[in-house]
């Protein structure tokens, strides 16, 4: 269920390297607990982050839910979409509800991070 | 923490994966499916809601009508048998209890129904008050069960499972009869907003009615709804919720309730103190806003004025399904409380713009055209 090339973490983010850029995100799991996500409080780009740091907020009709960063760096993009569409974290968490980009400061802290069979079986022992 | 409670309707809620959550002391459904889609059903066709956990009192005897006239702020002259009335329990000080409906089988017969939450200390205000004689007082919370069907197709839903006919009940009317073979009140009555019916029934009928409601709504696009869309849907309405826009150092004139209070129907609890703060006149007042700037507000938190000094705060604020806005309800301090006024919300320690509105959000479903 959820992608095999992706990292994971306990708070439900999901993380997508390509080079020094990581594209970050909740997972499905996360969004399903939220419900309906109707608002999300983005960053601004040039913002120092890190890792563990929240840096955006996502809000369900019921629920207010930090974010918080997987990896430390400089939030380099984030997704305007969400302004509008924040529902778009339902319908398509892993592609068009990403919501924001990270330029990594230091990479070998994706060490940390679970893989998609690790969180796997972290949700199911939730 | 004490155990949570569970309705008799557990197990179907359970069934069908509804997301549990604590409310008041119980174990109750937020949402089964989504709380927008659950909303929009109950606007659109229709919704049914387990509303088990409310408390029923029975007050019966002859000196019932004297004991509730003295104990409640609205008239009971006014409510004729097979009549709801909205009505709230106010302390001496003139502090809200509860808010409840009480309904009028005849003078010596009424049924008080309660919010969860309050049901212990409701109680001990009703005993405490009980005269010597004249007046039995039974609370048959446990062994009732309350359903609600809402929405705009409830009566086409109910007309062949009822042995009345719900398109004959005006709002705020009951009758007793049966739904489904099984003895009933039905009440014209809800929290939604929408045409739609509460059925008081046996505990023990619970689950065999909410399967048969289901299956016979189900082409009329009948759902359950969790208490997640009932929050959305009462707040269109500006409805006030016990605990968030009523408590007991808020008075009705504050709340806006004012309509509720008869300071003219003879002697009552509280009456005294009511009396002094409106002669005291109103310092601050729950109005109704919408967010200018983006963000949701959410309870608790602070309402500033242009200048940045706080005039009050967020008892309720959501996203409004209906209107696709967010919205919110709040005590303000006079003079910030006429639509139109600009206000600030503060969400995470930034001022986010809002303006007062008039109030319903929504008209409800008796005052549209």
């Amino acid at each position: 269920m959820n992608p095999a090339d992706l990292k994971y973490t306990k708070e439900h983010e999901w993380i997508r390297v390509s080079g020094k850029r990581a594209i970050i995100g909740i997972t499905d799991y996360a969004q399903k607990e939220l419900g309906d996500v109707v608002f999300v409080d983005l960053p601004s780009p040039g913002q120092e982050v890190v890792k563990g740091d929240d840096f955006a907020v996502v809000e369900s009709v019921k629920a207010v839910s930090d974010v918080y960063a997987p990896i430390s760096g400089i939030i380099v993009e984030v997704n305007d979409n969400l302004q509008d569409s924040p529902e778009l974290l339902n319908s398509d968490p892993y592609n068009d509800g990403w919501i924001a980009v990270i330029e990594m400061r230091d990479p070998s802290e994706l060490a940390e991070l679970m893989t998609n069979e690790e969180y796997e079986a972290f949700i199911k022992g939730a | 923490m004490s155990e949570l409670k569970r309705t008799p309707l557990f197990a179907e809620h359970l069934a069908l994966n509804a997301k549990m959550i604590p409310f008041g002391g119980w174990e109750m459904p937020v949402q089964y499916s989504a709380i927008l889609q659950e909303h929009r059903s109950v606007r659109e066709q229709a919704g049914l809601f387990d509303l088990s956990h409310m408390g029923e009192f029975f007050v019966s005897g002859p000196g019932a009508y004297d004991y509730l006239q003295r104990l409640l702020t609205n008239n009971l002259a006014k409510l004729l048998p097979g009549k709801a009335q909205y009505n709230l329990l106010c302390n001496e000080a003139g502090g809200v209890i509860d808010d409840l409906i009480v309904y009028c089988y005849d003078q010596e017969r009424y049924l008080v129904v309660v919010n969860a939450a309050n049901i212990g200390k409701d109680w001990e205000w009703f005993t405490k008050h009980l005269p010597s004689s004249g007046v039995t007082l039974t609370d048959r919370s446990a062994e009732t069960a309350l359903l609600a069907v809402q929405g705009p197709k409830s009566e086409e839903i109910l007309r062949p499972l009822c042995s009345e006919d719900p398109a004959q009940l005006k709002f705020y009317s009951f009758v007793e009869g049966t739904v489904a073979g099984r003895p009933a009140m039905i009440s014209a009555t809800g929290y939604t907003g929408e045409r739609g019916f509460e059925l008081y029934i046996d505990a023990a009928d619970a689950g065999y009615l909410w399967q048969e409601l289901l299956q016979a709504g189900r082409e009329s696009g009948l759902v359950p709804v969790g208490l997640g869309a009932r929050d959305t849907l009462r707040l269109e309405m500006a409805y006030p919720l016990y605990g968030q826009e009523l408590s007991e150092d808020i008075t009705p004139w504050e709340a806006g309730l004012g309509w509720t209070v008869k300071l003219d129907k003879g002697d009552f609890i509280g009456k005294e103190a009511l009396v002094a703060k409106k002669e005291a006149g109103l310092t601050r007042s729950l109005v109704g806003f919408k967010m200018i700037g983006r963000g949701v507000c959410r309870h608790g938190y602070e309402i500033l004025n242009d200048d940045a000094a706080v005039i009050g705060s967020v008892t309720s604020g959501s996203f409004s399904p209906t209107l696709e806005e967010n919205i919110g309800l709040g005590y303000v301090t006079l003079p910030y409380t006429e639509p139109g006024t600009r206000i600030w919300v503060k969400i995470r320690e930034k001022l986010v713009e809002a303006q007062v509105v008039a109030l319903p959000f929504v008209q409800p479903y008796t005052k549209r055209a």
